[in-house]
């Protein structure tokens, strides 16, 4: 296999690599002259479809597929919508893409929209990222000027508008739904599904939702090419006929307790273990791993043993996590004690529950409840299985909720349940060493709660 | 006496274009107000609403969903959200969050008696690799410590 060359970040060193000058002396824009110039709508939806890239999301639906849910010859106006919400501990990837090549998106951007036949593309934006909402609106205003977007782009007969719109600190608005509603002025309740975005989505019309690092994904295609995209990564897996396979570069983002935190672009399929040891300098001081999220908090956990799973879509999933999601990996190192992690998770999920479905508001501050009362040392054995009941009992693929944000929650518990359960009993036994075995109801302690 | 300024309404109709309805214009109203007067009380409510073509209940709604948007009382001149969320709290960040509460007397979601800084908890703040951090203003300080907050408290108060 050819060595590997980043091309997601390959600019971002330049100085003033967020500014429209730089960005076209780097070939920026060019894919999308060619495009226009040379490609039909559909032949270029076809070649997104054709390269097998996949949601960087969090879910990893095939993006050209997802196009394809539009309705045909649809009178419009069809919305694009960039989730630009990224709010899902341990992931900052797309951070660096706003705000150090915001060109790079909103060329993306911009194709993706000829590709679905949208008139308008809003980048929902969370509100914790001030510089990237600097640069992509100025970077927006350079394009209005330079005629990449507005009416009849380039002369090409398509027209765009494209708007920022920030969010206000609520996680439940990256959920593509709930980003919907959130955009429309309303609280960000996720809708049931289906009508699925692309039939029924914004202001009740055919809608896209897709990722920030997505729609870097699509120019990069759109310059180099379907068999470029396909000669990184993993290949379907034959035995699995399902399988759409993990094409493309990757951003993988690393941080906890390694030496070199950070960014780093990787084919796809790379292991936990490559991660952290060839681009994060190893575990930190010396120690060894203990644990690593995988793909963003809500994905569960890895054993030390485990950390050779391949990061592509197919590889957390083999061991028990929920699949590959951010792709955001979190070590722990093997001081921390799981119960302290497991509770630091509850309580990021029962913040965030946007309270719609009852299993998830109460399964979610239940879980944390209880945490809060075995961390103070009040601990039973019994609360493990109760921990556990909640765990399987929440999330879409239980079928109690409406959306993942739940089945996200249920993952972690789940997980350090099975995988580290041994920490869990040690501690509530160490802590409660009379009451530990009491099986009687008790009152949940008043706690510091999630809020 | 509106709570308004003609700098707000123009600001917030400004955004009307954006959209096929009014409504959506919401976020982006409570945000142009809450950039000004760092908070939202309900006149402002009851006025946005106006201007949207909305019954007041309709924002106050929204505008209850998002923790984010004080209504009692405006917040300090610089709002700082440290994050406790995992790849921070791994590295020290809740225990710098109870330094900063100790150092300043005050809770999360409070304010300084000066008026000078709110602080708050957050949520994975999207800057993992800089873990523990916090984001003041528009100014991520990054790698945090006890005496790098501390060293942060005293910059903010030798600028009054
Ligand atoms: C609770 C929850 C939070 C989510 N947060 C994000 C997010 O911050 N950014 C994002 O791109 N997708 C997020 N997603 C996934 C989106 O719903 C959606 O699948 C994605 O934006 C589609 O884009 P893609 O196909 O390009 O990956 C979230 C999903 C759930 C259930
Ligand atoms: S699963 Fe949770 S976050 Fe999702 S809609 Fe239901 S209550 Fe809201
Ligand atoms: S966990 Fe603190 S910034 Fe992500």
């Amino acid at each position: 296999m050819p060595k590997f060359e980043p091309v997601l970040m390959a600019n971002m060193h330049r100085p003033d690599s967020h500014t429209l000058k730089v960005y076209e002396s780097t070939g920026g824009y060019q894919a999308l002259k060619k495009v226009l110039k040379e490609s039909t709508q559909e032949s270029f939806r076809d070649l997104i479809k054709n390269s097998g890239l996949r949601g960087r999301g969090g879910a990893g639906f095939p993006t050209g597929l997802k196009w394809t849910f539009l309705p045909k010859d649809h009178p419009g106006p069809i919305y694009l919508c960039i989730n630009a919400d990224e709010s899902e501990p341990g992931t900052f990837n797309n951070r660096y893409l706003m705000e150090l090549d915001p060109h790079q998106v909103i060329e993306g951007t911009i194709l993706s929209s000829f590709a679905t036949k949208a008139s308008t593309a809003y980048i929902y934006l969370r509100i914790e990222y001030p510089t990237c909402y600097e640069h992509l609106e100025a970077a927006i205003a350079e394009c209005y000027a330079a005629g990449y977007l507005g009416k009849n782009i380039l002369g090409s007969g398509y027209s765009l508008d494209m708007y920022m719109h920030r969010g206000a600190a609520a996680y439940i608005c990256g959920e593509e739904t709930g980003l919907i509603e959130s955009l429309e002025g309303k609280r960000a309740w996720p809708r049931i599904k289906p009508p699925f975005p692309a039939v029924e989505g914004l202001f009740r019309k055919p809608t896209v939702v897709n990722n920030v690092e997505t729609v870097a994904c699509v120019k990069q295609i759109a310059d180099r090419g379907v068999e470029w995209f396909k000669s990184i990564g993993v290949p379907p897996d034959p035995n699995n006929p399902r399988d759409a396979g993990s094409y493309g570069p990757k951003l993988y983002c690393l941080s906890g307790h390694v030496n070199k935190p950070g960014c780093y672009e990787a084919p796809l399929g790379i292991t936990c273990r490559q991660l952290i040891d060839e681009y994060g300098g190893g575990v930190w001081k010396g120690r060894k791993a203990k644990a690593a999220i995988p793909g963003g908090i809500s994905m569960g956990l890895l054993t030390e043993a485990e950390l050779d799973t391949p990061l592509d879509f197919n590889g957390p999933g083999k061991v028990g996590c929920l699949g590959l999601g951010t792709a955001a990996v979190v070590v722990a190192d093997e001081t921390v004690n799981m119960v302290d992690f497991l509770h630091n998770s509850c309580r990021f999920f029962a913040h965030e529950s946007c309270g719609q479905c009852t299993p998830c508001r109460e399964g979610t501050h239940w879980s944390l409840s209880m945490l809060d009362r075995i961390k103070a040392g009040k601990g039973r054995l019994k609360d493990l299985d109760l921990l556990s009941e909640i765990g399987n009992h929440i999330g879409i693929i239980p079928g109690t909720t409406i959306c993942g944000l739940s089945d996200g929650a249920a993952w972690p518990i789940k997980n350090a349940l099975k995988k580290f359960r041994g920490d869990f009993e040690e501690y509530i036994k160490r802590t409660n060493p009379t009451g530990y075995m009491i099986t009687d109801a008790v009152p949940a302690l008043e706690g510091a709660g999630s809020h | 006496m509106p709570v308004l300024t003609d700098e707000m309404t123009a600001a917030i109709k400004a955004f009307i274009p954006r959209y096929p309805n009014k409504q959506a214009v919401t976020l982006p109203a409570l945000h142009i107000v809450n950039e000004r007067l760092r908070y939202v009380p309900l006149e402002a409510v009851v006025e946005i609403a106006a201007i949207l073509e909305l019954h007041p209940a309709q924002v106050q709604d929204t505008l209850s969903f998002y923790g984010y948007f004080k209504q009692d009382a405006p917040g300090g001149e610089i709002r700082a959200w440290v994050c406790r969320s995992i790849s921070c709290a791994l590295r020290g960040g809740e225990e710098v969050l109870d330094h900063m509460c100790h150092k300043l007397g005050i809770k999360p979601g409070q304010t300084t008696g000066d008026g000078k800084l709110t602080l708050e908890f957050a949520e994975c703040l999207g800057a993992c690799e800089y873990a523990p951090c916090m984001l003041a203003g528009k100014e991520l300080v990054k790698n945090l410590t006890n005496e790098t907050a501390d060293q942060y408290l005293q910059k903010l108060k030798a600028e009054s």
